[in-house]
């Protein structure tokens, strides 16, 4: 039994309906095809993962999701409604948050403006008043710093808060791109490999920021990783890629024990 | 020493005199969620008096324990504060102390109540709880990640809080006559010595042994209740505990608590704190970045850096004591003041310091003076535990860096001819707690407290301590051997990181070193020299070079004691791997446990005696996510140029 | 260590530039009061500099256009107001004007921008050359061809300050003077507008990061036209100025074009670079006129700031404050 069923368990988490279907997406670029007729569904409070070796089309996915890809075939359903893509800022504004496997963050802002850029979508004052900071502004302007350094608290950022982004290590950067996905209050947050290129020691923090971000606020997590172990512990459901084509999707036991896995993934060593 | 009639002889007592005096002063502050949040003294007196009622309707009684666990925060100190009024005692444990090591403690003081921060220090105590049977209430201050826990003794400090609030609404005389219950012989808190052998031993300290021992400091440098103290270092430490909360009680000023450990700096400057409390390590720490700094820094801008710093060195210090210096030097160092040494302790937060003091372990005469030269008044002391830090202290203007100052006001010091300091003085504590054998030792039957430490007065009457008593050893030619003296010698060395001695019953002194892997890292990297690691660094032939001259520098120096010369260290190994708390190598604080370490390295000791050029070790680590594996590596010993003693010069 | 070299290369620039401009003080060839005169003056056509460039550095670090219709821009505002100002009185034409800008901005999002995303940097440049000549044709139908004079009501007597300190005191145009205090005002507007404000952190967080920028929900189109805007509220500004100084005319937009080698010299990217090197072209073109002048014959006005972007882009192409790999161009 792995971690997520042992915790589901034992505190009663209960997983939702269907919130995200992705049904027979296809793309292509020019005449490589990214992925082919590829569906799976996302329930409201699970974390479901997306693996498979590399080039087998998971970043495609998440931007199919994200709206940064057009596929040329197929429907995505987001909240009950069904359309053929969405534009990355209309996803965004939907509760669709993302983080970025080759980080893009504001490098020349510092960690609180980038978490505080973040809240962008849920500023409501106008310009003018924004500008002069009075009134109702201010007022906003605080209730978002307050959120914005409860996040910074959560993934216990603190020391760095005034530091520009482009200075801090990896790791903390990759926190600062959770961070700010999380400081729209998502519905689904997406993340894009969010352990690439970490230590044991840093993976290891990550999975527990992610897995508390499940449980505290109950956002439903779609993420991405090749690193098997790691997925293994935090998911509820795997949905495994080959090639641009689904091979299996299932329990994180159900995965492991499939034929297809196995051969095009676990059996090879990288 | 006596108190007056009429004052305040109890923390509650003080809270409630502040409380009503000056209520609406501030009292303590925490940086929570990026902004300093504030509580007055009388908002922080309701808060104690609701805690301090829920805990008596959960069935805290005088005279019982309650375990205080986590990091500088709030409302872990207002427990402490809550618990003496009803006359039970505070415990305090180090945040970071393992599970099994905290066992030991719940058992001997039988405690059945503990207020913690969050998540990590609860998980421990439930690790524990079966061995700890009579454990029976966990409140906690930070609720995340607790939200899913079921178990029945866990309950959120809010809820405390609560119950006591509605309990001293429908009750409201039980605080005040609760604390008008307390007496001055009460004890006031417990604390554990981390003791670098068998189990710790609980120190009771009565609420005169503190307040005594705070009055002693406000008294001697005029402590106002303006002061800004930053609350930064373990509350299970004597000393935090008195310059944090034991004077923060008696003299009413401020404490502010930081947000993390590693905001300590940012905390700082933004509070600018007036009376400033650092062990040695702390200062290195600071040092260590201003340093960093400067040498990422322009050429200019590095050549006006150590121009006026070595200004600062010649003179800084003097102007500091009030001695003569030549018009035109003062003229110079003022120039310095505007142009470095005032950013320079803006940067480290330390504008407006009054008093610093730095205790806990012996502190390199460099960065001894490298603070003092800036114009802080870092001054020295001796203490401990069992004392409540009132031992001795540098006064103004009279401050050396291999002194601990004179005994202060109503405190008797004499040395055994052993060499071991014994002592008189209000702070002492009552006894070990359930350990009478111990109490005794300690204390003989007139009084006197064996610290344990051996030491001498110089010429001007302050007390130099060399070591503990029972480590200072002879060498088989019976020449004197304090180990602590050398090692404490080699870590002044930035380069060096942990030193052990050995020599006792030896024809001659050695010893084992860790490099600092991260001075010794850049030195390699300036020159070029590549390496992977703690342990490929260690073994480079350049670095045991680099070390070798920090021995014979050592040497050197040592050759001009002629009580010490004998003791010059003739071979050394450089370790392997860093010694760590969590191997048992070191203690909490970070002390090298020589005993364990001669023990398990004994194949090393053997090698150092022996004659040999190589030896082969291995040794057991564990990583941090707690799997252990085995470290193999053969180490060459190192031989270190001695030098003949020189004859004893005559007084200067 | 290139790190290092290149603090130390715009260090000596600073202290070169230093020296270059007080050398005529220092080796004795000028009275004090004179050569105040001529930095001050040199200051104040360098802010005019600052102002164009700024537009060029807000739009480049926006969308990563160079925008070659800056100049355009600032003759079309400049044309607009003289002849809006005809019949209405100037406050209102000043509304109606920008009220124009910020509609040239939208269409030119609706109409070009919108349809080149993700294309080269190159054919955005084309595309922003065609924008310029476009402007100037559509200037020319609408408003006329003539040059008009721009009267906002700026004294054009220069005034004499400072006459206790030294003999004869200091000769100041007032013009200058209050051009260059409405400069410095709209710089630190912007500044303020940028540091302080959600929208000025957006459009902060899309010159840093394009695509994270949308995926938080930054709607680029809109931060297009906001930053098209503000750059048309800058040439607007610079036309006001430059028209009352020059009469409002074709050769406005050459001058504008001084705004490229400010760029090259304080780096594309950076605001305070704009400022900063149109400040420092402003004095070096004026210092090295009047006081090499005589020695090299005169115009080097005219070529001082292309030679010494022709330096920068050999030495240090970044510029002086500018990031050192320019991916987007």
């Amino acid at each position: 039994m792995n971690l997520r069923e042992l915790d589901a368990q034992e505190t009663g988490r209960r997983i939702g309906d269907v919130i995200l279907a992705v049904d027979s997406v296809s793309l292509a670029f020019g005449g490589v095809k990214a992925l082919t007729d590829v569906s799976f569904d996302v329930r409201e409070h699970e974390i479901r993962a997306i693996i498979g070796p590399n080039g087998a089309g998971k970043s495609s996915m998440l931007n199919v999701i994200n709206g940064v890809y057009h596929p040329q075939s197929g429907r995505i359903t987001y909240l009950g409604k069904t359309e053929a893509a969405m534009r990355p800022h209309d996803a965004a504004r939907r509760g669709i948050a993302r983080t970025f496997q080759s980080l893009a963050l504001f490098k020349g802002m510092s960690v609180l403006e980038n978490i505080l850029a973040g809240r962008n979508l849920m500023m409501k004052s106008n310009l003018l008043l924004q500008a002069l900071r009075v009134g109702p502004a201010l007022r906003e302007e605080i209730a978002h710093r307050k959120r914005c350094e409860e996040i910074i608290d959560f993934l216990e950022i603190q020391h760095v808060r005034k530091t520009q982004v482009g200075r801090l290590p990896y790791g903390l950067q990759k926190r600062v791109d959770l961070g700010r996905a999380l400081a729209a209050e998502p519905r689904v947050l997406l993340l894009d490999e969010p352990m690439a290129g970490m230590n044991v020691e840093e993976k290891q923090d990550m999975s527990r920021f992610i897995l508390d971000v499940n449980d505290e606020f109950g956002t439903t997590i779609v993420l991405i990783e090749h690193d098997m172990g790691v997925v293994m512990d935090l998911s509820d459901r795997v949905v495994v890629l080959d090639y641009g084509r689904k091979i299996a999707d299932g329990t994180p036991d159900e995965v492991r024990a499939s034929q297809a896995v196995i051969d095009a993934y676990l059996g090879v060593k990288h | 020493m006596a108190l007056q009639a009429g004052t305040p002889d109890t923390f509650p007592k003080l809270l409630l005199q502040h409380a009503a005096g000056r209520g609406n002063d501030p009292a303590i502050r925490e940086k929570d969620l990026g902004i300093w949040q504030t509580w007055t003294w009388r908002g922080m007196r309701d808060e104690i008096e609701w805690l301090a009622c829920g805990l008596a309707q959960a069935g805290l009684a005088p005279g019982a324990h309650i375990a205080v666990i986590g990091a500088n925060r709030p409302r872990l100190y207002w427990t402490l504060t809550a618990a003496q009024a009803l006359g039970a005692i505070p415990v305090p444990f180090y945040e970071d102390a393992v599970a099994n090591e905290m066992t030991y403690v719940f058992q001997d003081a039988e405690i059945a109540f503990a207020v913690v921060e969050d998540q990590e220090q609860a998980d421990k105590l439930f690790e524990i709880m079966p061995q700890c049977p009579k454990l029976r209430h966990i409140w906690y201050d930070d609720a995340r990640g607790l939200k899913h826990y079921t178990q029945p003794e866990l309950a959120s400090y809010e809820s405390l809080r609560e119950a006591g609030r509605a309990y001293a609404k429908a009750n409201p005389g039980f605080f005040a006559e609760r604390i008008a219950a307390g007496k001055g012989g009460d004890p006031a808190i417990m604390m554990y010595t981390s003791g670098t052998t068998g189990n710790p031993k609980g120190v009771v300290l009565t609420h005169d042994n503190l307040v005594l021992s705070s009055r002693a400091y406000a008294e001697l440098e005029g402590l106002r209740p303006e002061e800004e103290v930053l609350a930064y270092l373990p509350m299970a430490w004597i000393g935090q505990n008195l310059f944090s909360y034991a004077q923060w009680m008696a003299v009413g000023f401020r404490i502010n608590c930081i947000e993390s450990g590693e905001t300590m700096l940012t905390d700082m400057r933004e509070i600018g704190p007036t009376y400033y409390f650092a062990p040695p390590r702390v200062l290195e720490a600071l040092l260590t970045q201003v340093t960093i700094r400067m040498e990422d820094a322009s050429a200019g801008k590095r050549w006006i850096f150590r121009h006026f710093m070595d200004l600062a060195r010649r003179v800084g210090a003097r102007i500091l004591d009030g001695e003569p210096v030549p018009a035109l030097e003062r003229l110079h160092y003022a120039i310095g003041k505007l142009l470095v040494y005032g950013p320079l302790r803006n940067a480290l937060g330390m504008s407006r310091i009054r008093v610093a003091y730095t205790a806990g372990e012996a502190i390199g005469p460099d960065l001894f003076v490298f603070y003092r030269s800036l114009g802080i008044n870092l001054k020295q002391l001796y203490g401990s535990t069992e004392t409540s830090v009132m031992v001795c202290v540098q006064p103004n203007g009279q401050v050396k860096p291999d002194t601990v100052g004179p005994p202060m006001k109503g405190v008797e010091v004499r040395v055994l001819d052993s060499g071991e300091i014994v002592l008189k003085c209000p702070g002492l504590f009552r006894a070990y707690y359930k350990n009478d054998d111990a109490t005794r030792e300690a204390k003989d039957a007139e009084g006197w407290f064996h610290t344990g430490d051996a030491g001498f007065f110089d010429e001007t009457g302050h007390l130099k301590i060399i070591d503990r008593a029972k480590d200072v050893g002879k060498l088989s030619d019976g020449t004197l051997f304090a180990p602590k003296y050398l090692e404490n010698k080699l870590k002044f060395f930035p380069y060096v990181k942990e030193a052990v001695a050995f020599g006792h019953a030896k024809a001659e002194a050695t010893a084992m070193i860790n490099i600092d892997v991260q001075a010794v890292g850049d030195w390699a990297e300036r020159r070029g020299i590549p390496y992977s690691g703690y342990t490929d660094l260690a073994a480079k032939a350049q670095v045991v070079d680099l070390i070798r001259e920090c021995v014979e520098k050592v040497n050197a120096d040592l050759a001009r004691d002629p009580k010490l010369s004998g003791s010059q260290i003739h071979r050394f190994v450089i370790l392997h791997k860093e010694l760590d708390a969590d191997d048992g190598e070191l203690t909490r604080t970070r002390k090298v446990r020589r005993g364990f370490i001669g023990e398990k390295y004994a194949t090393i000791v053997d090698a150092l005696y022996s004659g040999t050029e190589r030896c082969l070790v291995e040794a057991q680590v564990r990583f941090e996510d707690g799997r252990t594996g085995t470290v193999r590596a053969e180490l060459p010993i190192n031989r270190a140029k001695t030098f003949a003693a020189e004859p004893a010069r005559a007084a200067a | 260590m290139n790190d290092t070299l290149g603090r130390n290369l715009t260090g000596a620039f600073f202290v070169l530039l230093a020296l270059g401009a007080g050398s005529p003080m220092i080796f004795g060839e000028a009275r004090l009061p004179q050569w105040l005169e001529v930095v001050l003056g040199g200051l104040m056509s360098g802010v005019l500099y600052s102002l164009v460039a700024l537009g060029l550095v807000l739009i480049f670090k926006a969308s990563g256009v160079f925008n070659f219709a800056q100049g355009a821009m600032v003759l079309f505002a400049a044309l607009s107001l003289v002849r809006l100002m005809e019949k209405l009185p100037f406050a209102v034409a000043l509304v109606a004007t920008l009220a124009i800008m910020v509609v040239l901005a939208w269409l030119v999002e609706r109409l070009v921008l919108r349809h080149l995303v993700n294309q080269d940097g190159i054919v955005l440049f084309m595309a922003t050359l065609g924008i310029a000549y476009f402007l100037d044709g559509l200037g020319q139908t609408i408003w006329g061809s003539d040059i008009y004079t721009l009267d906002i009501g700026m004294p054009k007597e220069p005034k004499i300050l400072l006459e206790k300190t030294f003999e004869g005191g200091i000769l100041v145009n007032m013009e200058d003077l209050i051009a260059a205090l409405l400069a410095a005002t709209l710089v630190a507007v912007l500044a303020l507008f940028f540091q302080k404000t959600g929208t000025g952190r957006a459009l902060r967080a899309v010159a840093d990061d394009h695509q994270a920028a949308q995926s938080i929900g930054i709607p680029l189109n809109r931060i297009w036209v906001i930053i098209w805007s503000v750059a048309g509220l800058v040439a607007l500004v610079a036309g006001v100025i430059w028209g009352s100084k020059l009469g409002v005319q074709f050769s406005l937009q050459l001058v504008a074009l001084k705004a490229l080698p400010v760029v090259i010299l304080g780096g594309f990217t950076s605001i305070p670079g704009a400022i900063i090197g149109g400040l420092i072209i402003g004095l070096g073109e004026k210092i090295s006129e009047v006081y090499l002048g005589p020695l090299l014959g005169g115009g080097i006005e005219n070529w001082f700031a292309y030679v010494l972007a022709l330096v920068f882009l050999l030495f240090k192409p970044e510029g002086l404050f500018g990031e050192r790999h320019i991916d987007r161009v």
